[in-house]
């Protein structure tokens, strides 16, 4: 093992790093006197264009290696995670091309790379300290990035709030963790999972438990951590908010799975209902916890999400509600509830970008995300609202749309484990509430008479990539084959 | 072949959005080919299908990890249902004449909910079927909220909440079919033959039978059907009376009675005098038999009569269902057919004869308009339309309620007495509504004069009935004079496709 050769395992990795080089120089040094928007167009592509790299040497160069007991891993099931990583970036990154909301073009589309960065890592570890590592990476790049546009004082608010939950979360987290080496002696999820085994559930091993969960709770925005999602959702610059609603989520989701799938396996317990013979049956553990972690994410984010006016907010507890249908998978955690895991977060990361696209275009030219900006959309901007209409009834979970499959899955995987039934229903209920309020905002757009009948400037560009996502939640949908492996 | 009703409506849709802006004669008559060539389809797949066939029309594998097909076929029950929204799919079209607001919208909602309705019918993998059947709910939504009038928003929210919640909980029953059977398949004819365990059927049953007998109008989870229809446009309320509600009804039979018959079977215990989940449901199809036509009995408003007279005639086919035996299945069939037409003709009638007209659908103010002379043409068809949802002998609504009765007195005598009242009350209804609407008796004091003069004076200005309004109602007629003259030309599918393998489990639990 020399470092050429670990080297040539993170090439991705190493190709994004010296991406976001090359942008901050470019920005620096070529193009300081441009508009803003020229610059913007420059910075993006070249950070597209060196995801676009990673990618090309991820799909025809791609490595099989297992480092240092899990401290960095590529497996197949990896490669494609960070591929759908870079991909979700690339959108990101394209979206923001036009923005104009910052002076500061290199060192915010640097931030995106270095989160991108963060995220791959993430997903290709099984070692408590990368993970840490590449979390706060991903994270402190994530508040930056919140609070980047200066002009607005809602966006520092959110930032700082990000900012101090983050940290508690982290500090959480690492508590966790410490008790977890404490015990193993190791940081390896395998040998954590081993220490385990031998001495189950004892005082330490449940505080290290529920400390981890905390932390983790926080990152996904499950219920009772979810505080600060919905000022964030609000706040962020669009680009921001894009990137912590879809690939944030991805990565946070897959890591979270590994870890408590691999490491904490022997004390999953049972979170199984039996209606008639023995009622709730929670066996200790961290399933039942989970369980009703996910149960409070659906109820209460479906439940809050109605009585929201403004589209952003809306989204943000529907992306709570969407984090507890996907802790199910983790609840049930099997093989077969991590490939759904895996169609279901990369399907919401496509329907939520593509979303947050159309709330940044409707921002722009309406300066308001207010459900009332979306009157009459779709005579003013009829491609957007019929991509509006895809996304939100994909979210809804309407087939032959891509939401509608995730869901399937997802449900068919929990349903296999038994006892499980009850979290499915609820997960289904949950999802006939939120028919309502992704109505409410489609009602804006074709029911409602608009108050003014300019018809939208729309960039070409960015309508483009709008529609590419719209095409792909439908075809996802109708061939869900494609993603499947 | 057949699965051209279902792409053609579907391109049609997406060809109505390509159109150029404000061209809505355009629109009209791409939407009205499409409708007639879908039509078209289905007669000749109905004419050319062979007595108890199973019609394979395509079957490849969809999602292979799941053992998901697409796998399309169609039985003679199928074939019925689909020449019938082949005809009110026309019939509406012809009804809808008039649309001038965003009209290429109006008609690609339409078609787009036609082909998921041809989708349901044609359907024979249970994940397909669920697939048309959740598409359908969103373009209700729209044609309602967008062209509809009283309350229109309310009325299309609860229509599309309670359709939502009724297939969620179809899709539960579903997922734990599909998990429990082991099978590793969503096929029909596959989980048909799955033999699930008695105590799992009694559970899943009732569950996936609701969740489809909502969108059936079963009492007491009707209340969306009144609201929904009063609210909808003319045509939104034919297509949801004369083939939506058919699809949750063939829903029950299709997915609930064919994989979970030991559901039916007795939970070997009473509550209440009920001893099995056909007791209940074949008492609540009675009440809202008696209830849907005791309310349209009092109504002021007349299309609330006529939505409440779809859940009275809904609760026919659901205690048709409920009878298990033969005659009592094949009536709820051609109930189904026949109601379909029927409730299409009288929506037309009230929604797009009168009320486009007169701006009114009160039945105090149609009475002194004197409509009978104004408009002959909507009185005659009304007068045609409500004898034969009475049950007229002649119509198709009297061979379905006979047949169906005849099996509820096999099953239960008792409560084929009940479903006698309501026969009566039906005439009641239908005959007040009339009376009121189109031969309401001139009077004599003043005020009324003055009214009548007022009515006078609007009656003059009543524009003709058109000449689709004519070749619409006239289509709608003549089916229901054929179904009710000739049987047999839907019987001789129906019957020998209850005689198939997949409902040995039915026939098994009760047949005689």
């Amino acid at each position: 093992m020399t470092y050429t050769h670990l080297l040539r395992l993170a090439l991705p990795e190493v190709i994004i790093v010296i991406t976001s080089v090359i942008v901050l120089g470019v920005d620096l040094f070529i193009l300081r006197g441009s508009t803003i928007k020229a610059r913007f167009t420059a910075a993006s592509l070249i950070a597209t264009l060196g995801c676009a790299a990673a990618i090309f040497d991820l799909v025809y160069a791609p490595q099989q290696a297992i480092l240092l007991n899990g401290v960095f891993l590529s497996t197949p099931l990896i490669n494609t995670v960070q591929i759908i990583l870079l991909a979700l970036s690339i959108l990101t990154l394209l979206l923001s091309s036009e923005s104009t909301f910052t002076d500061h073009v290199g060192e915010f589309v640097t931030l995106i790379l270095f989160a991108t960065i963060g995220m791959m890592f993430l997903v290709a570890t099984q070692d408590l300290l990368i993970l840490f590592l590449s979390l706060e990476l991903l994270s402190l790049s994530l508040y930056i990035l919140t609070a980047f546009n200066k002009h607005s004082p809602r966006s520092s608010e959110a930032a700082l709030k990000y900012f101090l939950f983050g940290a508690m979360s982290a500090a959480f987290l690492l508590f966790g963790f410490s008790l977890f080496y404490g015990l193993a002696n190791s940081t390896s999820f395998t040998q954590i999972a081993a220490a385990i085994q031998a001495s189950p559930l004892n005082p330490l091993v449940i505080i290290a438990i529920v400390t981890t969960l905390v932390g983790f709770g926080f990152k996904v925005a499950a219920v009772p951590f979810h505080f600060w999602a919905p000022d964030v959702y609000q706040a962020a610059p669009i680009p921001a908010a894009t990137l912590i609603a879809s690939s944030s989520k991805v990565a946070s989701f897959f890591i979270f799975f590994e870890f408590m799938a691999i490491a904490l396996n022997g004390t999953s317990g049972a979170a199984s209902w039996h209606p008639f013979a023995s009622g709730l049956h929670f066996a200790a553990g961290w399933t039942p916890v989970l369980a009703l972690i996910a149960a409070a994410s659906m109820i209460l984010g479906n439940l809050v999400a109605i009585r929201q006016t403004s589209v952003r907010r809306l989204l943000a507890y529907s992306a709570i509600a969407h984090a507890g249908y996907m802790l199910l998978a983790i609840v049930a955690h099997t093989p077969q509830s991590l490939s759904a895991l895996v169609y279901y977060v990369t399907t919401y990361a496509l329907t939520t970008i593509g979303a947050f696209a159309i709330v940044g275009v409707v921002e722009q030219q309406t300066s308001s995300d207010d459900l009332s900006s979306f009157n009459g959309l779709s005579r003013r901007a009829p491609i957007l609202s019929a991509c509006l209409f895809v996304f939100m009834l994909s979210l809804a979970g309407i087939p032959p749309l891509a939401g509608f499959f995730g869901k399937f899955f997802l449900f068919v995987a929990v349903v296999s484990t038994p006892g499980l039934v009850w979290l499915v229903i609820l997960a289904i209920a949950g999802s006939a509430v939120s028919l309502f309020y992704y109505l409410q905002v489609l009602k804006r757009a074709y029911v409602t008479n608009p108050d003014d009948d300019t018809p939208f400037r729309t960039p070409p560009f960015t309508q483009l990539i709008i529609v590419l996502l719209a095409a792909s939640v439908i075809l996802f949908g109708c061939v869900p084959n494609l993603l499947i492996h | 072949m057949l699965a051209w009703t279902i792409y053609i409506s579907f391109l049609a849709a997406l060809l109505l959005l390509l159109l150029p802006k404000n061209n809505a004669a355009a629109a009209r008559l791409l939407a009205l080919l499409a409708a007639i060539a879908g039509f078209a389809v289905a007669l000749t797949a109905f004419i050319h299908h062979r007595t108890g066939e199973l019609l394979t029309i395509a079957r490849i594998p969809w999602i292979p990890s799941l053992g998901i097909e697409y796998h399309l076929a169609a039985d003679g029950i199928s074939l019925c249902l689909v020449l019938l929204t082949g005809i009110v799919a026309i019939a509406g079209i012809l009804f809808s004449w008039n649309i001038q607001h965003r009209t290429k919208e109006f008609f690609a909602f339409y078609l787009l909910l036609i082909g998921s309705v041809y989708g349901v019918f044609l359907s024979y993998d249970l994940f397909l079927l669920f697939v048309f059947y959740e598409i359908v709910i969103i373009p209700k939504y729209f044609l309602i909220a967008i062209w509809g009038s009283t309350r229109k928003e309310y009325g299309a929210m609860k229509l599309a909440l309670y359709s939502f919640v009724g297939s969620a909980m179809v899709l539960v029953g579903l997922i734990a079919a599909y998990v429990a059977s082991g099978l590793h398949t969503m096929s029909l004819t596959g989980l048909a033959q799955a033999h699930f365990s008695q105590h799992f059927q009694l559970m899943a049953f009732p569950l996936v039978f609701v969740g489809f007998a909502i969108l059936a109008g079963l009492w007491p989870f009707h209340t969306w059907a009144p609201t929904g229809h009063v609210a909808a446009p003319t045509v939104a309320s034919m297509l949801l009376a004369g083939v939506v509600m058919k699809l949750g009804a063939y829903g029950c039979l299709r997915i609930a009675m064919t994989l979970f018959p030991l559901g039916l079977s007795p939970w070997g215990f009473h509550i209440l005098g009920f001893g099995s989940w056909r007791d209940v449901f074949a008492i609540l199809a009675i009440i809202g038999i008696v209830y849907g036509a005791s309310v349209a009995l009092v109504q002021k408003d007349f299309k609330f009569v006529i939505g409440y007279s779809s859940v009275s005639h809904m609760g026919f086919i659901l205690l048709g269902l409920m009878t298990l035996n033969q005659i009592g299945l094949s009536g709820a069939i051609i109930q189904m057919v026949s109601h379909g037409i029927l409730a299409g003709l009288l929506f037309a009638t009230v929604g797009r004869m009168v009320y486009d007209r007169t701006h009114t659908r009160d039945l105090k103010t149609l009475g002194p308009m004197n409509l009978n002379k104004a408009i002959p043409f909507a009185a005659i068809t009304f007068v045609i339309a409500g004898m034969a949802s009475m049950g007229l002998p002649g119509f198709s609504g009297f061979v379905a309620e006979l047949m169906i009765l005849i099996g509820a007195w096999r099953t239960f005598p008792i409560l084929a007495l009940c479903v006698g009242l309501g026969i009566l009350i039906g005439i009641v209804y239908v005959w007040r509504a009339m009376q009121k609407a189109f031969f309401a008796e001139p009077t004599h004091t003043s005020t009324v004069a003055h009214h009548e003069a007022n009515g006078h004076h609007a009656s003059e200005a009543l524009p003709p009935i058109t000449l689709p309004e004519r070749l619409g109602a006239i289509l709608l007629i003549a089916t229901s004079v054929t179904i009710g003259i000739y049987p047999q030309i839907l019987l001789k599918l129906i019957v020998p496709a209850f005689n198939s393998p997949l409902f040995d489990g039915i026939r098994r639990g009760s047949w005689q």
